[in-house]
């Protein structure tokens, strides 16, 4: 290998270390010596989910480089080639990605993610790069401060006033700047403010912005002051002498799917040597800004760099930073969290200390022994609290003891097994490359209880299955053929082999110009390589030949690309075996792509061999893999093809079912029903139906005081009715005063099951209309999650053969979701929205459906989104069941591991005494110094446990910096007194202080739903459409808001393609909080201020619309939430008011004013009957108030479109409703009651004829 | 969307419409009318034809009554297989309703087993469940179970109870996460031109290169004579539950989806009718 090095033509004339001595070189050898195959070839990555940094490593040739490997299930990634030592970096936008490198043919292999825990989306169907990057567009000021430091710019325009011509632009000699950034210091012209680099580009010209503070300014977003620097107003006073306001552009990275070489030519701090290796880490780091990363770089020279101002909107960072060491560092790891190792020359690792939020390069290093002197540490891989190290004599190391407090840990522990080098991926989970095999090897058993996991299992990475998946893609590319020579290292004199991979769809044709480097003149055949052609054909058959070199080094005729003969500046290089050379020649066009060619290759080559073995592994990194810890994984058997797990790794969401095999037993057995039934149902039954009994002892929470759990035999009798209808008795036993006694309920009544899992019980709830309103349902308890399951999945079944209701929701269906997450479902009946004999909707009936959300919403086209409480995105699949609903009451297919996190936060609160200032001892009258957000109840951070049996807790205790209020440095607010509003700062006043702890859990469960990556959800919304609409043609709008406040729209949604393809970025002046879009394409949104806007010009041809209109909030409330249904537009307000927006008109979208209907609401939905649904706060029930209960608003009309009054349907603990899915109108139509006030169309929202009226009423933004 | 599951409810449901006629021969006092029944696929003929044996005793006289017997065609019926197997292998191509001809007299004794009782049915039943286990889980997942869910199997089939019985027989169809499939595939292949009752073999779901076995890789395996040549006519029906599934199907697939109650695939080699 280290003929590579001398390639690079650094260190030629240095020592020229053996191949087999790799690993046991002296010290002084060139760090790549040491670390066979990691810095010969394949580049060194660092991974975060959703970005690669690569360093070019290979001896690259001005041109080329570096052919790159870079993989995700289905799809390749291009190849790149880049100069030496650049740096390049790569956003991948998905989620899983085992690579592995470096197999004796020189092939990357990658294994398919089978049984991928978080299912991915391919990169290519998100990733416009013109739309996709636009997440990350900068915001204004208002988030990130300083003009240049954030990806806006942003130039207040100042203008001076004097008597005589009023404002102008002529200034005082000692003004500052007519165009500057924000202080006025620095002069900026409009027209002077360039990208950063060309892989930035404008998103929007320059604008004046009209806001200031949220509040619409007067014309032309003025500001005054009396002069300049001070403090600027909305009003121009008397005593206003400049004037200035703010122009706003913005700007996003584009460069996605692609790799982008980090420019570094301008950079005064350009680094004087190549880089050795490279790690990400950092984006988890306690509080930090989201999508913050830490990339760090070790030089050839054994120096360490810190890239500055890394993150997913500016991905290539700004500038790098020297960071000193005592030593010379050899390489690096960085976890996502604050731990970041390096091994030094001299055997011994650097460990960094002080890394936080506030300092994400850290403070100071302090050095690790090696576990054995003589043996000094060669490779060290972290993760979040998790240190792997391997030392020369390849054994495997367990650092113990290791956390955010102790990052050094206490001991060194062995580990079984001998390791080329091992990597840390996300959750901790470790990936190797065995010693002798040189296998893949994957940690099982790594949990957060036992870090060490169990023991190394290796993974099949066939190349066999590699053929099969590698497709049209250049994934397999060759990166890993550069160490060909390294797998080698025994000495063997086989020549690296081409790669099977199907790189041809890449490869440029004959016709495409070689780079003539002929003309510097290869003076060795090592220099030859180091000018080599940079596209990636000619870059592969570098490496052959480099491989070649190291035995038959000397001029002659490369025989390989015919089709390029005169170009090749290697041709003084002799071949080995030139019988290859058809092959090769055959490779080189495009329509030969056939993989036997490219597979028959090697075959000569392989014989030392043996015929199935494995491929030889170089390198692994898992940095961008998620595997649960709980996950199964089928890594480690070969799959063929029919599988049905790999057709669950299919991304549409569809097809899963398309096997043709599967598709004709369907239809035959349809068939055969039919055949033999069809004419023959009058026949008598054989077998009579009878009555089955499951009996089963539970705990019921008795319905009298005193209320207690009581042991209770239960029993179900099921049987079927006259019709053929199932149904079901479930019978409750208890005991009162010795006398048996029981309570029946009949299953064909009972409206939901919901369950009740808290710290200690598994239980569940069954309600039916009457203990709907009661608010009082029937309380049952299992004493195991098994036995609970057991029950509640035969009773929902049960509940649903007797309403007949199964498999999966209709697009019509009316989605909830609970305060613990649990995601319900109901039909809904014709006459919900009637206007006479309303259905109650205490008697609509929810099943429930497996996952996890906060949020679900959905369309009548079967659209649903979720966004969960981490607020990942979700999409609903068309399956059902799932979570605890195993066995019959779930689909096969469409089931997927889904997992949430969320916080649980404790407050640590303090008074203020005069001799020791702030402590821990209140008064006796105080709150507990430990407590729970109201402080009414004690939570310490020991005796606090995660909400459930389901979640485990994933974080140490840490200062939430992001509470309402602001904090100081340390995380306090402080007030005058307990209770109180507080504040992020001290004063005098302030006697009491609080900060909020906040702990992070876990729950992993499954359910219908996949991953929309990457970008983070606060709110969604998506258009409801009327049943009848036609709207084939154009996609599904889908809005949403992004968990930084960005405002996005949705391309490609379709029936089809419910994930969309890539995001829209919709510019705005502020985070935003909420968005709806109505029917008609009205869109409006909430912005963090409170303030409501409405989106000029949506239409399914400018689906992003113009601009925004700024509509003020009812006066002295802050909107949190905006539902728009057909033409209905209804807020919330943070004090749960429902306001209804009057006068919207199409000729005025925006209406006039809002108006109160009703307080104590949580959330609203309205739907494309206008109708509106809402979760009210306090419903009266037989026992106190019930929080969350989900209402119907009745006596909605054309007329009267804000309804008379509530309907109370199922409640307890509801957090969320979406009805505008629900177009299902009643059988009687009212359609002869027009709204003339709806600029007398004759369309009414209750009319079908509405929407083919919709040309009449396309001049108004507000129409149909 | 159809599921994996509706297939479940389909095979399960799967009913034979059956005209059952008594032999002419029988002494009965006065005419006996034909009884039509809807008999389930999946069950056996002497447990649900308790009907039947009512219908007809009502017409013959007590001394004239022995153990009721079924045939086809000149073909007696066995009562210990299942009633699609009898259907497909022996008149899966003649017109509907399947004709049975009830006999009282003349036990075939080299031809049939006889059925004292129900408890005959319930310990064949259940011994090949257990067979079949021993075959998918080494017999790890039954011996697990306790008497009641071994009843509640038995009782579900009786009862015709769909739910009653996949909320055990599902554990019966699990295999370990780390494996591909059952250890072998139980199953049975059944051919009428031969005197071999049926072909049983060890064979497992998943090949030693990890590709899954299909339906095809079994015949070819175990009953080359069944599978038409590459270019060849197709001269036999591969038929189970009255369908013929693709030979292309996994059959890991199959075992978990269209074996009978007693967790056997029983496949029917049948010759390709000529028409």
């Amino acid at each position: 290998m280290c003929v590579w090095v001398a390639a690079l033509g650094r260190f030629s004339g240095k020592e020229v270390t053996p191949p087999q001595t790799c690993g046991q070189v002296p010290r002084s050898c060139p760090s790549c010596c040491l670390r066979p195959g990691l810095c010969s070839a394949q580049g060194l990555w660092g991974q975060s989910p959703h970005c690669v940094f690569i360093k070019a490593g290979w001896p690259a040739p001005h041109k080329g480089g570096l052919p790159v490997v870079s993989r995700s299930p289905g799809q390749g990634h291009d190849l790149y080639c880049l100069p030496l030592g650049a740096l390049c970096l790569r956003q991948v936008l998905c989620h899983a990605q085992v690579l592995a490198l470096g197999d004796k043919r020189g092939a990357a292999l990658i294994p398919e993610l089978r049984a991928d825990p978080l299912p991915t989306l391919h990169p290519g169907d998100q990733e416009d790069p013109l739309v996709a990057g636009s997440h990350s567009s900068q915001r204004g000021p208002q988030h990130l401060g300083q003009l240049q430091a954030s990806g806006q710019s942003l130039l207040p325009g100042p203008q001076r006033w004097n008597p005589v011509g009023g404002f102008c632009e002529k200034f005082l000699p000692s003004d500052r700047w007519q165009w500057s950034d924000v202080s006025g210091l620095q002069h900026r012209p409009l027209d002077g403010v360039a990208l950063p680099s060309r892989h930035w580009e404008w998103e929007s010209d320059w604008y004046v912005d009209e806001n200031f503070g949220g509040e619409p300014t007067e014309k032309g977003g003025w500001t005054y002051a009396i002069d300049f620097p001070a403090t600027y107003t909305r009003d121009k006073k008397w005593n206003s002498c400049v004037r200035r306001r703010r122009w706003i552009r913005y700007r996003r990275y584009k460069s996605r799917d692609t790799w982008a070489k980090i420019p570094s030519k301008d950079d005064p701090k350009q680094l004087p040597d190549p880089f050795n290796d490279l790690s990400v880490g950092g984006w988890e780091i306690t509080d930090e800004p989201v999508g913050r990363l830490s990339v760090w770089a070790v030089s050839l020279q054994g120096k360490v760099w810190y890239r500055e101002d890394v993150s997913h909107p500016n991905p290539e960072g700004s500038s790098w930073s020297l960071v000193d060491t005592p030593g010379e560092a050899v390489q690096i790891s960085c976890g996502p969290h604050d731990l970041l190792w390096v091994t030094l020359w001299e055997g011994q690792a650097l460990v960094r200390e002080g890394i936080n939020r506030n300092n994400p390069k850290g403070s100071s290093w302090s050095i690790v022994e090696p576990p054995a002197s003589e043996n000094g540490i060669v490779h060290v891989s972290v993760g979040v609290g998790v240190v792997w190290a391997i030392t020369k004599d390849r054994k495997v190391w367990f650092r113990r003891g290791v956390n955010s407090h102790n990052p050094c840990g206490t001991s060194w522990i062995e580990m079984v097994g001998d390791m080329m080098m091992v990597n840390v991926g996300l959750n901790d989970q470790v990936w190797g490359i065995g010693c002798e095999d040189r296998a893949v090897y994957f940690r099982q058993g790594v949990t957060q209880s036992e870090l060490s996991g169990k023991t190394w299992k290796a993974i099949v990475a066939g190349r066999e299955s590699d053929r099969s998946h590698s497709g049209s893609s250049s994934s397999l590319l060759s990166a890993g053929c550069f160490f060909g020579d390294e797998v080698r290292g025994s000495g063997e004199s086989c020549a690296p082999s081409d790669t099977d991979a199907s790189l041809e769809a890449d490869r440029p044709g004959p016709d495409q110009p070689v780079p003539a480097e002929s003309v510097d003149g290869p003076r060795n055949p090592r220099d030859s390589l180091a000018s080599g052609p940079g596209t990636g054909r000619t870059t592969e058959c570098a490496v052959e030949v480099a491989g070649l070199a190291t035995q038959t080094p000397g001029p002659g005729p490369r025989p390989g690309l015919a089709s390029t003969p005169a170009e090749l500046p290697w041709t003084n290089i002799d071949l080995k075996e030139p019988k290859r050379a058809p092959n090769h020649s055959a490779a080189g066009f495009p329509e030969t792509t056939g993989l036997s060619s490219l597979g028959l290759l090697p075959l000569g080559l392989e014989e030392p061999y043996g015929a199935d073995d494995h491929p030889l592994w170089a390198w692994v990194s898992g940095g961008g893999c998620a595997v649960e810890a709980h996950a199964v994984l089928k890594w480690f058997t070969v799959q063929s093809g029919l599988s049905p797990s790999v057709q669950t790794l299919s991304l549409s969401i569809m097809p899963a079912q398309t096997a043709a095999w599967r598709k004709q037993i369907f239809q035959q057995l349809t068939e055969r029903t039919k055949r033999e039934l069809e004419h023959f149902r009058h026949y008598e039954q054989a077998v009579e139906q009878s009555v089955w009994v499951k009996t089963g002892a539970l705990q019921w929470w008795c319905d009298w005081k005193p209320h207690k759990w009581v042991d209770v035999r239960v029993a179900l009798e099921q049987f079927t009715g006259l019709d053929g209808a199932r149904d079901s008795i479930l019978f409750i036993y208890y005991v009162v005063h010795e006398e048996k006694k029981y309570i029946h309920v009949f299953l064909n009544e009972v409206t939901v099951l919901v369950p009740v899992l808290n710290e200690t019980k598994h239980s569940f709830a069954l309600y039916t209309p009457e203990r709907t309103r009661q608010r009082w349902p029937v309380h049952l308890a299992a004493a195991t999650e098994q036995d609970m399951n057991d029950w509640l999945a035969l009773l929902n079944l049960s509940c649903c053969e007797s309403r007949r209701v199964h498999g999966r929701p209709s697009p019509q269906a009316i989605w909830s979701i609970t305060c613990k997450g649990d995601i319900f479902v109901s039909e809904p009946s014709p006459d919900l929205e009637a206007s006479e004999h309303t259905l109650p909707c205490d008697q609509m009936f929810w099943r429930q459906m497996g996952g996890h959300l906060r949020v679900v919403e959905a369309n009548g086209r079967g659209v649903v989104w979720g966004i969960g409480y981490d607020h990942t995105a979700w999409v609903y699949t068309g399956g059902y069941g799932g979570g605890c609903f195993q066995g019959l009451a779930s689909s096969t297919s469409n089931i997927y591991t889904q997992s949430d996190v969320k916080c649980v936060s404790i407050y640590e609160n303090q008074r203020w005494n005069p001799v020791t200032g702030y402590s821990g001892r209140g008064l006796p009258t105080d709150r507990y110094m430990w407590s729970d957000a109201s402080g009414l109840h004690e939570c310490t951070k020991a005796g606090t446990k995660p909400p459930s049996l389901q979640w485990t807790w994933v974080s140490d205790w840490s200062v939430d910096f992001s509470v309402p209020g602001g904090t100081d440095q340390e995380g306090w607010q402080y007030a005058s007194d307990f209770p109180a509003s507080y504040h992020g700062y001290k004063t005098m006043k302030d006697f009491v202080r609080r900060r909020c702890w906040a702990r992070k859990c876990k729950l992993v469960t499954s359910g219908p739903w996949l991953e929309v990556a990457p970008i983070a959800l606060g709110d969604v919304s998506i258009i409801p459409e009327s049943p009848g609409a036609d709207r084939s043609g154009h996609s599904i709008a889908l809005w949403a808001i992004s968990d930084k406040g960005d405002v996005l729209c949705r391309l490609g949604v379709s029936e089809l393609n419910p994930a969309g393809s890539s995001w829209l970025h919709v510019g705005t002046d502020q985070p935003f909080t909420s968005v709806s879009i109505g029917a008609c394409h009205q869109v409006w949104a909430v912005a963090r201020d409170g303030s409501a806007f409405y989106r000029g010009s949506v239409s399914p041809t400018q689906p992003a619309g113009d601009c925004w209109y700024h509509i003020p909030s009812p006066p002295k409330q802050r909107l949190k939430q905006v539902s728009v249904g057909q033409t209905s537009v209804y807020a919330l307000d943070e004090n749960g008011n429902l306001w209804y927006r009057q006068g919207v008109t199409p000729s005025y979208p925006q209406g006039s004013s809002w108006e109160h209907v009703s307080n104590n609401v949580c959330r609203v939905s309205v739907g494309p009957l206008d109708q509106v649904w809402i979760i009210a706060n306090k419903v009266p029930g037989s026992h106190g108030l019930s929080r969350g209960t989900v209402c119907h608003r009745t006596g909605v009309q054309p007329r009267e479109p804000k309804g008379q009054s509530w309907d109370y349907g199922i409640g307890g603990g509801w957090d969320h409703v979406t009805i505008r899915a629900n177009a299902t109108r009643a059988l009687k139509s009212r359609s002869q009651e027009t709204a003339s006030d709806w600029s007398g169309e004759p369309g009414l929202p209750s009319m079908p004829s509405r929407v083919a009226g919709a040309p009449h009423e396309a001049h108004g933004p507000v129409c149909c | 969307m159809t599921d994996d599951k509706d297939v479940l409810r389909d095979v399960w449901f799967g009913r034979i419409p059956t005209c059952f006629t008594l032999y002419q021969d029988e002494i009965t006092e006065r005419e006996a009318e034909p009884y039509y029944l809807l008999l389930p696929r999946v069950s056996y003929l002497t447990l649900v034809t308790d009907k039947v044996k009512k219908h007809f005793q009502k017409v013959m006289r007590q001394e004239d009554i022995s153990e009721i017997w079924f045939e086809y065609e000149g073909t007696p019926l066995k009562w210990h297989y299942p009633i699609g197997l009898l259907f497909d292998l022996l008149a899966s191509s003649s017109a509907l309703p399947w004709n049975i001809t009830v006999h009282f007299k003349s036990f075939p004794e080299k031809d049939l087993l006889h059925c004292p009782s129900k408890d005959a049915i319930e310990a064949h039943f259940m011994s090949c469940v257990k067979e079949a286990d021993a075959l998918k889980h080494k017999s790890q997942v039954i011996n697990e179970m306790q008497k009641k869910d071994h009843k509640q199997l038995w009782m579900g089939l009786q009862n015709d109870r769909f739910d009653q019985f996949w909320a055990i027989n599902r554990k019966l169809m699990e295999y370990p996460a780390e494996e591909n499939g059952f250890r072998y595939i139980p199953f049975r292949i059944y051919q009428t031109t031969t005197e071999r009752p049926f072909i049983q073999k060890l064979f497992r779901p998943v090949a030693a290169d990890g590709q899954l076995h299909t339906l095809g890789d079994l015949l070819k395996e175990v009953c080359p004579s069944a599978v038409a040549p590459e270019d060849g006519e197709k001269k036999n029906q591969v038929m189970i539950h009255g369908i013929e599934p693709m030979l292309e199907t996994p059959l890991q697939w199959l075992s978990e989806h269209l074996s009978y109650p007693d967790n056997f695939l029983h496949i029917s080699i049948i010759p390709q009718p000529a028409d």
